[in-house]
């Protein structure tokens, strides 16, 4: 409380809110993140919650956060904090170490008692000297008392009222940065419109931590933080789950095909299903199954049956989904299946993210399966590859994986609302009526795709199944010389659809010292590092993949230019690996981390630098 | 549902493929079964869809000159529900055995009873895994001795029909391959009832499980050894039509009686399909010989929304009631703001 406050003026900030996985963390994050989005910031999120839906409360494995980087020109959520926000001692204690050197820390100081401060793990009862944080601007404020006082009258009942302490929290993060309180006014009503009381109490609270943030304004920094410089259109925040489900939504409006999921909950990819079975208005059909398997067996035979299908899961639901993808890859029958990777192996670390479920996408199946990879890179451009991949599954006839993960599902970003009218057909190689000598395995001299005979198309009755199929008549056949040819032509089908992608890009000079090779999710990550490093005047560029089997065509192109390429992953080498396979005259370099979070640029850079130099 | 009066026989229902069954395979005869009962259904051809696992029985998609899908072990209740969910007007019909429904199979089939998707499940039960040639299977009597219970089997026995109806399932049919005209009535009966249709078809196995049904299947004997039942009629079998079913209050179990003197038609249960409550259908589906006889015929045939009709209508109510009605509207819809 040392610490004179001053106004400070920057280009970003990150704010990182911290509590009890039942204090309503995720929803005071996202309000302040759409509050900035509002006023004209770009930001990027980056929810980051326990496995557990109530751990034992006051715990370090209760914690449950949410980091926001707003500001202009922004591409992830934050390597480290300028303020956090920490409603009790374990949140403290789990994510100080997230803080920048010096940086502002507001507490609860009401939760810091003998109780708190013990479950939390500390043994003395000066958290801040026993986490060396004397540093740091620590703002202690009597939250729950504070809120307490607000709605004494408010006729809410206590645990009622305790559980608006976070409105109060962000009240005060709303005088800190200068933020209206309209659009969250806005928020309580349209939430809580038969709540009359319960909107007016969330109101006052929320006031009321703003106003104690002025009245206490001596110790509370306060910032100006510069708007984006921002193409014009329609923007709103989306999140990666949200993107991809309504990018399989626009993909099958674009192929004139009903849209069917068939799939199981499972963390962190369960929002997909739940938004698509709320989209009932646009015709989806969901099929909430018995498990993960039934999940992707029942979206098989509505694809046979005509319809777009789709699966969403995690990497333990993909390992059971493997038998049944090797169906779809036998019968030719389009699929998508959204994979939101999360840190493994089994059951793993369920809500952080990882890049380890590569080598299963490309070989987790029995025998020769070819499918085409494709990965997203950022929370809105899961709209986009979902699209992609739909178009590929149906036009190539062939099952899509498309990889997104916990970071970019969860994490959301303003993104410019696009036009429907901007996005391309989608022509599903329908056989609608019977023509002479028709056979369900003849396929199209460019793509080598077959065509698509739904049940109830007159004169076209056939049979498909995961026998081996004779490589025109589709009838099984056992013969060792049909075998290879089946085998090459659905290598070489899925080898195609790099004539149908685009080619990969070079951000920065297409020649130098250093490549840095990323795929997915780490986008945001490895954009901004690289971006640095050339302002700087270093010789680096970025090439990151977003069509990972087949690779687009002029890979080796790119990577003969420079002296050096490293590949950076959130896994072991998976892709790296893929690299040596695919393209082994090149030598490369790797940075790999596994554990359960994102990079950050700063360990990016010294990396690089480390390589530039070396 | 129906759709037209075809004027298709049997024989369009056959496809070019060799049929590759064993001689004497019980299979044969359900596939005729099946053949001459699709005529009889009113749907025209290209509007049937097979779906079928794996298994000796699980061939059966590739001889039907229909749409057909021949999948993975254990999945066809699930690719069969992703057919009729997505399209509704086909006549769906899953092929399985007791390997491919009751073991590797048996949560997607109890799912697809309980959802009550309208596909019509014909089960084949050999009680025994032929096609890896000759272990035991969930259906195997108790004590049988297979290449993988060479001491006997020390596990009891899924009857597929308690396990239907524990599935909260509405339609439970029995038959065996011997009674061609049984199967064939049968399977239009199946066709008809809107929802999950099982029919159990004791089928026999030549090569690995002989005679597993003959003492059902005897021409001597098999009369006073089964009872078909036919709803609104009351429960007589036998020879001579001298022995009839009734009810024992007191011990709340069926009873074998002979009619004459002591009982008379009047006295025997009659047989109701469509009553709601399980209780008495239970205890008909579990009945054994020797201590009585086995039933066939439609079991239970219990009217109640399926499945797959409940989603489009879903659907169709969601759709008119909203305003988003295409993309270009769901993207703008929620909190936008303009830069």
């Amino acid at each position: 409380m040392s610490k004179k406050a001053d106004v400070i003026e920057r280009n970003d900030v990150v704010i990182r809110f911290s509590g009890d996985s039942g204090d309503g963390m995720q929803l005071t994050g996202t309000l302040f993140s759409d509050t900035s989005a509002f006023i004209g910031n770009d930001l990027s999120t980056f929810p980051d919650y326990p496995s557990e839906i109530r751990a034992p409360q006051g715990t370090i494995g209760g914690v449950s956060g949410f980091q926001v980087h707003v500001g202009a020109k922004i591409k992830t959520p934050g390597d480290y904090a300028d303020i956090l926000v920490a409603m009790n001692p374990a949140a403290l204690k789990a994510t100080a170490k997230w803080v920048k050197d010096g940086g502002t820390i507001i507490l609860d100081e009401d939760s810091f008692d003998e109780r708190g401060l013990k479950k939390a793990g500390y043994k003395t009862d000066n958290p801040i000297l026993e986490d060396k944080l004397d540093g740091y601007n620590i703002i202690k404020a009597p939250i729950s008392t504070l809120t307490k006082e607000a709605l004494k009258d408010s006729g809410l009942d206590p645990k009622s009222v305790l559980r608006s302490k976070n409105m109060f929290a962000l009240g005060m993060v709303y005088w800190i940065f200068d933020r209206p309180l309209n659009y969250t006014e806005t928020f309580f009503e349209k939430k809580f419109k038969k709540k009359p009381m319960v909107v007016e109490a969330n109101k006052h609270v929320l006031r009321a931590g703003f106003n104690y943030a002025e009245t206490v304004e001596h110790m509370t920094p306060s910032y100006k933080v510069s708007p984006a410089k921002i193409n014009k259109g329609t923007y709103r925040n989306i999140n990666g789950n949200l993107a991809t489900a309504w990018g399989l939504i626009a993909a099958a409006e674009k192929a004139n095909l009903e849209l069917f999921c068939g799939s199981y909950p499972i963390t962190p990819a369960t929002e997909i299903l739940q938004e698509l079975s709320n989209r009932k208005d646009l015709g989806v059909k969901t099929f909430q199954a018995e498990d993960e398997i039934a999940g992707i067996c029942t979206s098989i035979g509505a694809s046979f049956a005509g319809d777009l299908a789709v699966t969403s899961t995690s990497g333990p639901g993909l390992a059971l989904k493997g038998e049944a993808i090797g169906l779809a890859v036998m019968t030719e029958l389009p699929l998508v299946i959204v994979n939101v990777q999360r840190g493994g192996p089994s059951t793993g670390l369920p809500t952080k993210p990882e890049q380890s479920d590569l080598m299963q996408a490309l070989y987790g199946r029995n025998g020769e399966s070819p499918v085409v990879v494709v990965a997203a890179s950022t929370p809105s451009d899961c709209f986009h590859y979902a699209f992609q991949a739909a178009k590929i599954a149906v036009e190539h006839m062939t099952p899509v994986i498309l990889l997104t993960d916990g970071f970019i599902a969860n994490g959301s970003e303003p993104w410019k609302i696009p036009s429907m009218a901007d996005y391309p057909s989608i022509k599903a190689p329908l056989a609608k009526e019977k023509t002479e000598g028709w056979n369900s395995y003849e396929r199209d001299l460019e793509k080598l795709a077959r065509t698509w005979a739904a049940p109830g198309t007159i004169g076209l009755e056939h049979r498909i199944g995961g026998l081996e199929k004779d490589a025109i008549k589709g009838s099984v056949s056992q013969d060792p010389i049909n075998h290879q040819k089946m085998t090459d032509i659905r290598e070489e089908k899925v080898q195609r659809v790099s004539n149908y992608i685009p080619k990969l890009k070079v951000e920065g000079e297409e020649s130098g010292k250093l490549l840095v090779v990323g795929w997915g999710g780490t986008y945001g990550h490895l954009a901004t590092s690289v971006s640095d490093l050339q302002q700087k005047g270093h010789s680096v560029s970025l090439a990151h993949f977003n069509y990972i089997k087949p690779l687009p065509s002029n890979v080796k192109e790119v990577f003969s230019k420079f002296d050096k390429i490293v590949v950076c992953e959130i896994n072991s080498g998976q892709f790296v690996g893929y690299l040596r396979m695919t393209n082994p005259e090149f030598k490369y370099e790797q940075y790999n981390k596994v554990q359960g979070l994102p990079f950050t640029t700063i360990e990016l850079e010294e990396q690089f630098i480390k390589l530039l130099e070396e | 549902m129906a759709d037209i009066q075809t004027n298709f026989t049997a024989k369009d229902f056959k496809s070019d493929q060799e049929v590759r069954w064993c001689p004497g395979c019980g299979d044969h005869a359900i596939m005729n079964a099946i053949q001459r009962a699709l005529p009889e259904l009113g749907y025209k051809k290209e509007n049937f869809a097979f779906i079928s696992g794996i298994g000796c029985s699980s061939r059966f998609p590739y001889y039907m000159d229909t749409y057909g899908f021949h999948s993975i072990h254990g999945r066809a209740s699930a690719i069969a529900s992703g057919v009729k969910v997505a399209n509704p007007n086909l006549s769906v019909w899953q092929i399985t055995g007791d390997g491919d429904s009751m073991a590797i199979g048996g949560n997607h089939f109890i799912h697809i009873v309980r959802r009550n998707v309208d596909v019509n499940i014909i089960l084949f039960n050999n009680e025994i895994y032929g096609l890896t040639k000759g272990q035991y299977s969930p259906t195997s009597k108790y004590g049988s001795v297979t290449k993988t219970s060479p001491f006997g089997t020390v596990e009891q026995p899924f009857h597929p029909g308690e396990l239907v109806i524990g599935a909260q399932g509405k339609f439970f049919a029995r038959s065996i391959d011997t009674n061609l005209k049984l199967c064939q009535e049968i399977f239009i009966q199946a066709s008809k009832h809107e929802g999950a249709s099982v029919v159990e078809v004791l089928q026999n196995c030549v090569i690995y499980n002989d005679k597993t049904h003959a003492a059902l299947s005897d021409r001597e004997h098999k009369e006073d050894r089964t009872i078909v039942l036919r709803h609104g009629e009351p429960m007589i079998f036998g020879k001579n039509k001298d022995k009839g079913l009734i009810l024992d209050a007191k011990h709340l179990k069926l009873k074998v009686v002979e009619l004459g003197d002591e009982y008379t038609e009047k006295d025997l249960l009659v047989h109701n399909a469509e009553e709601t409550n399980p209780g008495i259908h239970l205890m008909l589906t579990n009945m054994a010989y020797p201590e009585l006889p086995v039933a066939f015929g439609v079991i239970r045939s219990v009217k109640a929304q399926t499945y797959d009709k409940a989603v489009q209508a879903q659907v169709e109510d969601v759709k008119a009631k909203s305003s988003i009605k295409c993309v270009d509207d769901l993207l703008k819809s929620g909190t936008t703001w303009e830069v």
